[in-house]
């Protein structure tokens, strides 16, 4: 089925399991979308898929391989690319250096990828020589994207991108995704802005209490009453 | 006019002269400091007897040297031992931290142990030193000692006062601007370099971004034990080497790297030539100086000393205190609390 | 083996050092040895008490212990009348100069707030200008006090009462100071408390050093009053003649030893009583309080639980013992000698004490301070005899044997070091490691 998909998965932190079971997966050029109310696992979902937490039961499956037994860094290599909630930009380096770090594990000449990041999104261009941390938080999104677009990633995971964002620079964020998307990268994002993610999302999961609830396209979910009535405000 | 001049000369040469030589040595100690702060997290109190045990190499190879007849012209043979003593110094540095602090570090330990085993080290270096080399001084400098004599100035410029340049002071200054010059190149040219800088930014990222924190803390440990045996060689050209001289520096140091900012090395250096000028001008006796600027009726009896030397080392000490009290991350802002 | 059983056999082994040390070596040596490690325990006990209940990293033990040796020192010494006739206003109003000073400046700093950066620098001048009125009228006073009588004083004195009284008041002043750099440095870093004790303790010594008006500085103060008969009145009284006969002991040695006896006996009861009271306190819910925020910071605060104040406690109580123990050490020493109080190493050697002892545990820390005073002191002869025994095959004038032994004492160093090193390491719980409750 799928270019990257985490099946059944079981996980958790401690004692308590947080995933039950739940699959999500995504394909590329696409955007998939995990919504759902606080503590559905969201977040626990993306890390077990990168690798950063432990599967109990379960598989992650990339390009029909298995490979839940790499190590985040070993994923990087293997074309996954992950933006964190927070903490993601390295705040005393400016723009241009987040970006050369990005790319550390490349060898190669890396010039052109970063072009191609001044290209999707422009204001890095200009502020380049300034410091991430002196940026806006939705700039700052933004060299985070870009950072984690460095390796050429066939995959970008992110966490909850627009956490703390104004409406303005959220919408500006999703635009920037789309464009990402067009490029041929699949996009699985988390999201606690659950209208305005799956209004962008060809796929979307919805997460409650570690399990699949509703799995659809995102247009079809926005139009399902269920899932209005419970997880859009109607 | 000729007093003012001659009022000048006098602070130049027990003040300004002094103070860059000072301020330089405790730069580089501080930011030896900083480095391993920015990178291990914790306050290495081992540093002092760092700079010690180095100088102790440098000093073991300049005698070497010595007797060998090899020499270094007007210029302190222990600078071509230098090398020699930075490597060992290297080596002693990368095994304390395999045998010593590694394991702390698996172990996620807080930053308190950390600072306690420090402690320990610090001791061990104490007694190896004194083991190896004895308690005395040590004086190692040769070469010519002064650039420029206080009577040949005077001759010069026909002046009253002298000023006299120390080689070592010279040494001092110009080593200290061409060691700082390559550190700072490294740090923001080159790969390995921001990659460090990216490590003591944001760890977790940092291993996300696949940098290698073994290595990373590996040139930290190369890098500091690179500065610290330069800073005491030449701390130690400059007056003697008195092995426990160096604990005593350590107050200063860490002064210094917590006023310029601790984890930034720009403040490390910043804040080194604060602690060296304001120990000098809060310790100086301007009796002399205020004689040559005041009309005579007003000439002063007393030294005119705001705090006596025996105190110099309060001063860095009070220049901390005020910093923690007003703005605890420094004058260039380093790693928060 | 029971854990009680356990540590009842280490300090029962302890006792058989002191044994050993008095069959081999000589009662006296043995007994300046356990009145040593008495004072030792009870300086660990307080360092424990910083470190165990709250895990606060005090590096200016030493500065505390001098501060109840000055104590020791200003309390029991009769005060000379000459020089407090030639400064003591001087002096008296200098300090009032001093306080006024602070208290401008803290007054200039408050109400200035709206002046944004400029208050830095009006607080500074008011600081400034305060200080050059503080050594406009203390300086001539000192030079005056000092002049009087050089050889024999050039200072204030004391006040000349009990000497026993000022172990409580050197309590009080290392009290003091710990409240002042307690208020500046706790609630930052661990680090920073680390070296703000260092800079505090080493300007404490520096100023004990040179301030000859209070102290002497180096040309020290001797002759202390005791708290305990002195050798030579027991040596002229015909009772003790024949009680010392009756021993068949000579009558200097049995002098010796009665005066170390008496003051073992004191400073027992000193250490029984602050074992008592710290062991009381750890068990309570003040203890238990202290040991869940070390445990867990972040709850504790989250519980409301004001953290920073807490800590000034436990560092005010941890360096008020030091400063009693300070005192006793001055008292036994029977002088006030700034300059054998060097900063770092016997911070050290009380840190070595509570960390091989058992950090967090109250016997453990007493137990360490014995056992490591011990192996300090006991280092050297041992040490000594231990490199002409591998030594022995050589030459006399060997480079290599010269050398060793003429090390053999620097020797102690870095065996506490590495002593250290190991045990946190392989046994970081030390002997009498922290009952968890």
């Amino acid at each position: 089925m799928s270019f990257l998909v985490g099946e059944e998965m079981v996980c958790g932190y401690g004692g308590a399991d947080i995933l039950h079971g739940c699959t999500i997966g995504v394909e590329p050029g696409e955007i998939a979308v995990v919504v759902g109310p606080n503590g559905a696992g969201k977040s626990t979902a993306m890390k077990a898929m990168f690798g950063m937490l432990g599967l109990r039961e379960g598989r992650v499956l990339l390009q029909g391989e298995d490979i839940s037994h790499l190590k985040p860094q070993e994923r990087v290599l293997r074309g996954m690319g992950f933006v964190p909630q927070t903490n993601n930009v390295f705040t005393s380096m400016t723009v241009e250096e987040n970006l050369e770090m990005g790319a550390f594990i490349r060898r190669d000449e890396i010039v052109d990828t970063m072009q191609q990041v001044f290209e999707l999104f422009p204001i890095l261009r200009e502020k380049r020589a300034q410091p991430a941390g002196e940026l806006s938080g939705g700039q700052r999104q933004q060299v985070a994207v870009g950072r984690a677009l460095m390796t050429q990633p066939k995959i970008l995971m992110l966490d909850e991108p627009t956490a703390g964002v104004s409406p303005i620079v959220m919408d500006e964020l999703f635009d920037r995704i789309i464009e990402v998307a067009q490029t041929g990268i699949a996009i699985l994002m988390v999201e606690q802005n659950a209208k305005q993610a799956l209004n962008i999302a060809d796929r979307g999961y919805v997460l409650v209490q570690g399990r699949n609830a509703y799995t659809d396209t995102g247009a079809a979910l926005m139009a399902d009453p269920e899932v209005r009535r419970a997880f859009l405000g109607g | 006019m000729s007093d003012v001049l001659n009022a000048l000369v006098i602070l130049a040469n027990f003040v300004i002269v002094p103070g860059l030589a000072y301020g330089s040595q405790l730069a580089l100690g501080a930011l030896g400091v900083t480095l391993v702060y920015a990178v291990l997290r914790f306050s290495n109190f081992a540093h002092g007897e760092t700079m010690a045990i180095g100088t102790m190499f440098v000093i073991l190879a300049t005698w070497g040297l010595q007797s060998a007849g090899i020499g270094f012209g007007p210029l302190p043979t222990a600078l071509l031992a230098l090398p020699v003593g930075i490597f060992a110094a290297i080596i002693l540095c990368l095994v304390t931290d395999r045998l010593v602090y590694r394991y702390y570090r698996r172990q996620k330990a807080s930053g308190v142990i950390y600072l306690i085993v420090s402690v320990g080290v610090m001791f061990v270096y104490n007694g190896l030193i004194r083991f190896v080399i004895g308690p005395r001084d040590q004086v190692f400098a040769d070469g010519q000692r002064f650039i420029m004599k206080a009577r040949e100035f005077k001759q010069m410029t026909g002046l009253n006062e002298g000023l006299a340049i120390k080689t070592t002071q010279a040494v001092t200054v110009v080593t200290a601007i061409v060691t700082v010059a390559a550190v700072f190149w490294f740090l923001n040219r080159t790969r390995t370099g921001k990659s460090m800088r990216a490590f003591s930014d944001n760890e977790d990222l940092a291993l996300l971004s696949g940098i290698n924190p073994d290595r990373v803390v590996m040139i930290a440990w190369i890098m500091t034990a690179a500065l610290a045996t330069i800073a005491g060689t030449l701390y130690g050209l400059d007056k003697s080497f008195k092995p426990f001289v160096y604990l005593q520096l350590l107050l200063p140091i860490f002064a210094a790297a917590i006023v310029g900012g601790v984890g930034n090395p720009i403040g490390a250096i910043a804040g080194g030539f604060v602690i060296a000028f304001s120990e000098l001008f809060v310790t100086f006796a301007y009796k002399r100086v205020v004689t040559y600027l005041v009309p005579e009726s007003m000439a002063p009896d007393t030294l005119v000393q705001f705090l006596s030397t025996d105190y110099k080392f309060a001063v860095s000490f009070v220049i901390l205190v005020i910093v923690l009290l007003v703005k605890p991350t420094g004058i260039f802002s380093g790693k928060s609390l | 083996m029971s854990n009680s059983v356990r540590n009842l056999s280490l300090f029962a082994l302890m006792a058989l050092l002191f044994m050993t040390v008095g069959f081999v070596q000589s009662w006296d040596v043995s007994l300046t040895l356990l009145n040593m490690c008495i004072i030792s325990a009870i300086m660990a006990l307080g360092v424990n008490i910083q470190w165990g209940y709250a895990g606060l990293f005090n590096v200016g033990t030493m500065g505390f212990a001098a501060l109840g040796g000055l104590a020791a020192m200003l309390v029991s010494v009769p005060p000379v009348a000459g020089a407090w006739q030639a400064g003591g206003a001087g002096i008296f109003g200098g300090l009032v100069a001093a306080l006024l000073t602070v208290a401008a400046g803290v007054h200039a700093w408050r109400r200035t707030l709206h002046l944004g950066r400029r208050r830095y620098w009006l607080t500074g001048l008011v600081v400034l200008l305060g200080y050059v009125a503080m050594r406009a009228i203390i300086d001539p006073a000192v030079e005056a006090i000092e002049a009087v009588d050089v050889t024999t004083s050039g200072f204030l004195g004391g006040l000349g009462m009990p000497i026993m009284f000022s172990w409580l008041v050197g309590g009080l002043f290392a009290a003091g100071a710990a409240w002042v750099v307690g208020k500046i440095s706790l609630g930052l870093r661990s680090d920073y408390l680390a070296i703000a004790t260092l800079g505090i303790s080493e300007i404490i010594i520096y100023f004990l050093k040179f301030e000859d008006w209070l102290t002497r500085g180096v040309k020290n103060v001797t002759g202390l009053p005791r708290p305990v008969p002195y050798e030579v009145d027991l040596k002229q009284s015909p009772a003790f003649q024949s009680w010392a006969g009756g021993l068949d002991m000579s009558i200097d040695t049995a002098a010796s030893i009665t005066v170390k006896l008496c003051y073992a006996g004191l400073f027992s009861v000193v250490l029984l009583v602050v074992l008592y009271l710290s062991e009381v306190a750890l068990r309570s819910p003040w203890g238990r309080m202290m040991r869940a925020i070390r445990d867990n910071e972040t709850a504790a605060a989250a519980m409301g639980k004001n953290v920073t104040s807490r800590h000034l406690q436990v560092f005010i109580l941890g360096s008020a013992v030091v400063g009693v123990a300070g005192a006793m050490l001055t008292t036994l020493d029977g002088q006030f000698s700034p300059p054998t109080y060097q900063p770092l190493r016997f911070t050290f050697l009380i840190w070595v004490m509570v960390i091989i002892g058992g950090s967090g545990n109250n016997w453990g820390a007493v137990l360490g301070g014995f056992v490591i005073w011990f192996f300090w002191i006991e280092a050297e002869p041992i040490g000594l005899w231990l490199m002409r025994a591998l030594t022995s095959g050589m030459a006399p004038d060997h480079w290599l044997r010269l050398h060793l032994i003429e090390s053999a004492a620097h020797m102690r160093l870095l065996t506490m070091g590495l002593v250290l090193l190991l045990v946190l390491r392989f046994a970081p719980r030390g002997l009498i490691p922290e009952v968890k409750r």
